[in-house]
């Protein structure tokens, strides 16, 4: 058995059918996992053989473990494990090791969680050891069922599965397989900026991209003093919650109020909702390129309000040039909620503070409205200036995730 | 210019007040009830805060008990009266317009078997005295009304309240505990508590120019009411817990300065107040008072609904230029309404547009000037937005 030490086997989901960028996906798996681990002392992270190995001292809480790697974006799953060395000694000898070890381990199963039945699934990872999985598999089982009187073997639905994993010099035996988000490491696919409102959805836009690898930005607007500093604060405390999945995030606070009083003063009352926002994804779209994002990320849902109709959303998105994406577009808004119960957004996002949205409602809002009407009516407007103050005025405030 | 108009929500401490509460807490931190030489000198810093209080109220000092603020004060109020009561009678008179603390104690009391009325008010917010009198039955064994009303400013007719509570004791052979909730009233006006016929009376610090998280209650000596909170057996064992020392010289301290000079302050109070309105009334038209007139009114309280506007923006736009005030509305669709607005039956749109300016003895009348300036303008731009929202039609 190898020292005081607790190890947990991770893997790489769909990082690992990337072919020849292979390497690299994996060699930014392993940087995310010491970062997010590096508040702890003792780390060490190894990629071997297409896994990752974590190794923590054994005082180091397991919930605390899994919670932060489990958050890690490219983990499809992670197997708290024991090690065991089979550098030394002949088939026998390494496979006694490997049984007793398992025994301990379903001991300390059977007082934890009383569990009566197992079943054992054995691969040999390394090709040269000289005994075939099935029969590693019945070797161990057998060796259980003498260390452990209690137990039975039930193949079909067994209270727990013990894997054993025999691999080069070392072998592993374990029992759980933690889910994790799966996606792609953080950083392997460029930035985009999000528009984050107060809302249940942006959050969970945001969230949904950063999990293919999409360092995030955000950009937010208000309409001080018609919205409130406190929304404002939610918004922080929004983006904080998101840090923690996506890494720091910079947010971008703009003041809509005077493109509105603008808007309501030349143009049509029922246009309003579309034309600001129309505005709010130009201002975007310059706040990203500023700051290098690729594309635009909203929280947009299809159908979902006035201003989110087909033919809404195809005269909003006919306003920018870079792409826009829609990670909620085709949801159903009780699985959007679910996604932010996941991730903890949902019970900041519902707190009951006015958003720039809500503030200028139109009674009868435009459903259907026609991309030459708009581009009309916005000709009433200087928008160059508008846009430009606009962007002069922001307030950029920096997320860190929690230390 | 800071221009702090919100004093009903919470007052700035006076300078010597914080500077006593930093020398208690750096100093003098003994606990009373030690044996040893700074248990008797914070003792004694109890017992002198304790007859500056008293004094304050015009109360004996034995009829004082220091509490965490006004809200534990009513509650101790509210559930010590039931407790007392409860064998007696079920019933409870209290008004529509008393604070949560009073409302949400009843509630409970609801939940426990007793039967509240709250009485109605009128569109000044004073209560029924009719149906009050209607409604002093057999079984009544608390009567809980507000001196003043924190939203509107309304002062409730005491000595009428307590006129009807004795002559319902005597008729029906019963006690009625009468308490009032003197939190907005508290150094701005005297305390009668013998003229009314007051049983228990609650007020807290922070609306002195004392510190938060401390209030005194007043309760009639020959009362007796089980305590709220159990333990040590502080306050005479009516009121266990350390006693929050620096909190508690502060507030004493505060006390004592409310009574100096009251006669002048409050006519300051009305002035300001009435240059408040006047300017208000000058610079907008389409503004509706809600607060009542005149000595009905506390001296520092001031409604007023602006048609067109929405309060909370009026806030913040306020807050803007440094000026403070508050509003009893709703901010967004989410929250409720203010009940105190509610029950004064006004309309949806006067309570969107309500707005609560709260008076010091520290505003001077140039702030006030300023605030009128500032306010006019930002209805001004709000009304011209609103109007201009709707006019443009294809």
């Amino acid at each position: 058995m190898t020292e005081e030490r607790n190890t947990y086997i991770v893997r790489c989901g769909e990082v690992a059918l990337k072919g020849q960028n292979k390497p690299y996906f994996e060699r930014m798996l392993v940087e995310r996992i010491k970062k997010v681990l590096k508040k702890f002392e003792g780390i060490e992270v190894k990629r071997v053989e297409g896994l990752i190995f974590v190794k923590t001292p054994a005082d180091l809480s397991k919930d605390l473990v899994l919670k932060n790697v489990g958050r890690v974006f490219g983990v499809d799953s992670i197997s708290p494990a024991v090690e065991i060395d089979i550098s030394e000694g002949d088939a026998e000898a390494i496979l006694d090791r490997i049984g007793h070890a398992a025994v301990e381990y379903m001991q300390k199963l059977i007082e934890e969680k009383g569990v009566k039945t197992f079943k054992i699934d054995a691969k040999r990872a390394n090709k040269q050891f000289p005994v075939e999985s099935p029969q590693i598999g019945r070797i161990i089982g057998a060796k259980v069922l003498i260390g452990c009187k209690v137990l039975s073997v039930d193949v079909h639905h067994p209270d727990c599965v013990l894997f054993v994993s025999v691999r080069r010099g070392l072998a592993y035996v374990y029992e759980q397989k933690v889910a994790g988000f799966g996606g792609l490491p953080l950083g392997t696919n460029g930035k985009g900026l999000v528009l984050l409102s107060g809302g249940i959805d942006s959050p969970v836009a945001a969230f949904m991209m950063a999990k293919r690898g999409m360092w995030i930005d955000a950009v937010h607007f208000h309409s001080y003093p018609y919205t409130s500093d406190r929304a404002w604060e939610k918004v922080q405390d929004l983006a904080k919650i998101v840090s923690q999945y996506c890494g720091r995030i910079r947010i971008h606070s703009i003041n809509l109020l005077p493109i509105q009083e603008e808007i309501v003063r030349n143009c049509p009352e029922e246009e309003t909702t579309i034309l600001v926002r129309r505005f709010m994804m130009k201002i975007a779209e310059r706040v990203a390129r500023e700051t290098d994002c690729l594309m635009l990320i909203t929280g947009e849902n299809l159908g979902q309000v006035a201003s989110q109709t087909a033919e809404a959303l195809v005269v909003t998105d006919a306003s920018v040039q870079m792409p826009v994406m829609r990670p909620l577009i085709a949801m159903d808004k009780v699985d959007i909620m679910k996604i932010a119960r996941e991730i903890d957004t949902y019970e900041t996002s519902i707190l009951p503070y006015e958003d720039c949205c809500t503030v200028f409602l139109p009674k009868h809002p435009a459903t259907k409205p026609k991309l030459q009407r708009i581009l009309e009516s916005e000709s009433r407007l200087d928008c160059e200036t508008l846009i430009g103050a606009a962007l002069e005025n922001r307030e950029t405030v920096t997320i860190y995730p929690e230390d | 210019m800071f221009v702090y108009l919100d004093n009903s929500s919470t007052t700035r401490q006076h300078d010597c007040v914080t500077d006593l509460m930093v020398k208690m807490m750096r100093d003098d931190f003994g606990n009373p009830s030690s044996l040893h030489r700074m248990g008797v000198t914070a003792e004694k810093a109890l017992k002198s805060a304790r007859k500056q209080t008293a004094l304050s109220l015009g109360v004996g000092e034995n009829e004082i008990y220091f509490t965490s603020g006004g809200t534990e004060g009513d509650n101790t109020a509210v559930f010590g009266a039931w407790e007392a009561g409860k064998r007696a009678g079920k019933k409870i008179l209290t008004s529509a317009v008393e604070h949560p603390a009073v409302l949400e104690a009843c509630r409970r009391l609801e939940r426990l078997g007793a039967q509240v009325v709250y009485l109605g008010v009128d569109r000044e917010g004073r209560i029924d005295l009719q149906q009050l009198k209607d409604e002093l039955t057999e079984d009544v064994i608390l009567i809980t009304v507000m001196h003043v009303n924190n939203e509107l400013g309304t002062v409730q007719p005491l000595e009428e309240i307590g006129k009807l509570k004795r002559e319902a004791e005597k008729r029906w052979g019963t006690r009625i505990l009468f308490h009032t909730d003197a939190v907005q009233s508290y150094g701005k006006g005297p305390v009668e508590t013998d003229r009314w016929g007051v049983d228990i009376l609650s007020v807290s610090g922070h609306k002195i120019h004392g510190p938060k998280g401390i209030g005194a209650l007043y309760i009639r000596s020959g009362v007796h009411i089980p305590s709220l909170v159990w333990g040590g057996g502080q306050e005479k064992g009516f009121r266990s817990g350390t006693e929050n020392m620096p909190a508690i010289a502060g507030l004493g301290l505060a006390a004592e300065i409310t009574v100096e000079g009251r006669e002048e302050r409050i006519a300051r109070l009305r002035e300001l107040k009435a240059r408040l309105l006047s300017g208000i009334e000058d610079s907008l038209p389409d503004v509706r008072v809600n607060s009542p007139l005149g000595e009905d009114c506390s001296p520092s309280i001031l409604n007023v609904s602006f048609s067109g506007c929405r309060g909370e923006v009026l806030l913040h736009m306020l807050e803007q230029k440094d000026i403070y005030v508050s509003t009893g509305s709703a901010c967004s669709s989410h929250k409720k309404g203010s009940h105190v607005l509610s029950a004064v039956r006004l309309p949806d749109e006067a309570v969107e547009g309500a707005v609560r300016f709260s008076l010091s003895e520290y505003n001077t009348e140039e702030q006030i000037d300023f605030a009128v300036k500032e306010l006019a303008a930002a209805v001004e731009s709000q009304r011209k937005l609103r109007s201009a929202f709707g006019k443009k039609k294809r």
